[in-house]
């Protein structure tokens, strides 16, 4: 058996697929418990589609590294959301499907340009094997970001959601945080979507955050169940596909989904 | 952790000029109002007649004209206002993982409220504990009751020693026995804090019998002063009708709210739980007069 598990680590891709994993799960499992605490479920959603337009306004400019121009864009575009989103025009929902159908639709249009999609498919599931180490620098640097981001802005954070007038009549400066927390999600979120993939990187973001609220009754609980939980089935899901010869991001959300469907049994018995 | 322990009667808070617009629509204009530290203000006024608008415009919350200054008579020294805010509702789902101690953490402190600080878990437990709400400091947030919640929130906006304390119809949600409470709490604030106090009232009775001042709003101030300068106005009687003297005269087990419903808007609810008729306290105000 532990032949088995070494075997594992024979690979230098291998190893740095588990660093990536160890950098990114507990980042997602953090920025889960206030995407999922203030409803924003569609925003990182719509922002995940927004990598495929900044590829592709990338491609149009004949920028080198694509990578610059999502980030760009997905950085505007969560900004950009967050303005229009004040004004409460519109329900927040329907805004944010409309922004994220149309920015999809033109990334796809433009990638499809010439019948060349099948080169941008690997960006839909992802795949954490192929990164490297200057990719994993990468993701420290955001690390270190968002957990001193986190460590300043939490409880700025939770007031807001619970009330934000109270909140404004406390001196908390709301739309600053919003903003900032708008972008570090962004920026989350665009650099590992490689890996993760467009299509399940949302579900890393909710799922573990969403698990942990099952069982948990304060934030201390919701904080440290939501990072065990995606940490968890970044591991075991990187494992599993390893032996089983399936594409990483997918069986890391089926792990966590499991968990999710384990944890809403526990907290329906608790009550 | 309080500095001052009595109203010393010199601070004052003004709202000046207080407008507020949403493009041509005027939803409040020249509101003034003037409170004194150690009283309490009652804002009444029908339902959309602008008293939350008001709370916003206060709380700087809303684009709006006039200003909101916090003096010192004796000095005439004009402070920065600190103002403690008690809100209507929560955003908040039942299960929602956050106890009272992250609440008011979240607020007031800055040490992240993923970690827990014993000193910090003291002091709020101290606050709380000035309205008999100290063992709920574990609790859920969303599964407490209308009045626990009101206690936890009064603790909160009270902690901090604000110049004026706001209430933005605190008394939704609550019983009689939550409401008496909750008012005798007030009386209590008054007396050991430097403070002034403003509640957004829907309840007639309890404005009857312990507001200092009323104001009567519509878009505009209708009718300010006491109790009775204001309940007996014709602006009063406008809005509220004045049947409920003229029944109240006659016979005292009419249950008073009936007639008014359709002008008032006191909610239908009230009308089942509520037993304080309006004129017991009405008339215990008149013969003290």
């Amino acid at each position: 058996m532990a032949g088995y598990f070494s075997e594992l680590f024979k690979y230098d891709f291998m190893i740095r697929a588990i660093i990536a994993i160890l950098v990114i799960t507990p980042l997602f499992g953090m920025l889960g418990t206030m995407i999922v605490h203030r409803k924003m479920a569609f925003f990182s959603d719509a922002l995940g589609h927004s990598a495929l337009t900044g590829i592709a306004i990338g491609i149009v400019l004949g920028i080198t590294d694509t990578n610059i121009s999502m980030v760009i864009f997905a950085v505007v575009f969560a900004f950009l959301l967050n303005q229009i989103n004040r004004r409460r025009l519109v329900a927040t929902d329907t805004l944010i499907s409309v922004f994220a159908s149309c920015s999809t639709a033109i990334g796809l249009a433009i990638l499809s340009f010439g019948g060349n999609f099948s080169k941008y498919s690997a960006l839909l599931v992802g795949d954490i094997l192929s990164i490297t180490s200057k990719e994993i620098v990468y993701l420290l640097l955001i690390f270190v970001a968002t957990i001193t981001f986190w460590f300043v802005a939490i409880n700025k954070l939770n007031a807001i959601s619970v009330n934000p007038t109270l909140a404004k009549s406390t001196n908390i400066a709301v739309r600053i945080v919003e903003d900032v927390f708008a972008i570090i999600i962004a920026l989350v979120v665009t650099l590992s979507i490689k890996w993760i993939g467009i299509l399940l990187i949302n579900a890393l973001l909710i799922l573990p955050a969403a698990s942990a609220r099952n069982i948990s009754t304060n934030m201390r609980e919701y904080h440290g169940y939501a990072i065990i939980f995606s940490l968890f089935s970044g591991v075991i899901g990187l494992i599993m596909s390893y032996f089983n010869n399936v594409a990483t991001g997918p069986m890391i959300v089926i792990v966590a989904s499991v968990i999710y469907f384990l944890t809403y049994i526990m907290g329906r018995e608790r009550k | 952790m309080r500095k001052i322990a009595k109203p010393c009667g010199f601070h004052c808070v003004k709202i000046k000029d207080i407008g507020v617009a949403f493009g041509d629509q005027v939803i409040l204009e020249n509101i003034n109002l003037h409170i004194h530290c150690g009283q309490l203000l009652a804002i009444i006024g029908r339902n959309g007649a602008g008293k939350s608008t008001l709370v916003k415009a206060i709380l700087d919350d809303i684009p709006h004209t006039g200003t909101v200054e916090f003096k010192d008579v004796e000095d005439g020294k004009m402070q920065k206002i600190k103002i403690g805010y008690v809100p209507q509702t929560l955003n908040l789902e039942e299960n929602a993982p956050m106890d009272v101690y992250d609440l008011i953490c979240s607020f007031r402190y800055n040490y992240p409220v993923f970690f827990k600080n014993k000193k910090i878990y003291g002091e709020i437990k101290e606050a709380l504990a000035e309205f008999d709400a100290e063992d709920l400091i574990d609790k859920q947030v969303g599964r407490l009751s209308g009045g626990e919640l009101q206690r936890v929130l009064l603790s909160m906006a009270v902690m901090d020693n604000p110049n004026l304390l706001l209430l933005d119809e605190p008394v939704s949600g609550i019983d009689k026995n939550g409401m008496d409470l909750f008012y005798d709490k007030m009386e209590y604030l008054k007396e050991n804090y430097d403070m002034s106090i403003v509640v957004v009232s829907h309840d007639l009775d309890y404005v009857a019998k312990y507001a200092d001042k009323v104001v009567l709003i519509d878009k505009a101030v209708m009718a300010e002063g006491t109790v009775r300068e204001v309940y007996e106005s014709e602006e009063f009687k406008e809005v509220f009708g004045n049947s409920r003297f003229e029944i109240t005269a006659k016979s005292t087990t009419t249950p008073i709210y009936e007639v008014d419903v359709a002008k008032s808007h006191v909610h239908k609810r009230d009308i089942v739980e509520k037993q304080t008729p309006f004129e017991a306290s009405y008339k215990g105000r008149k013969e003290e007069d």
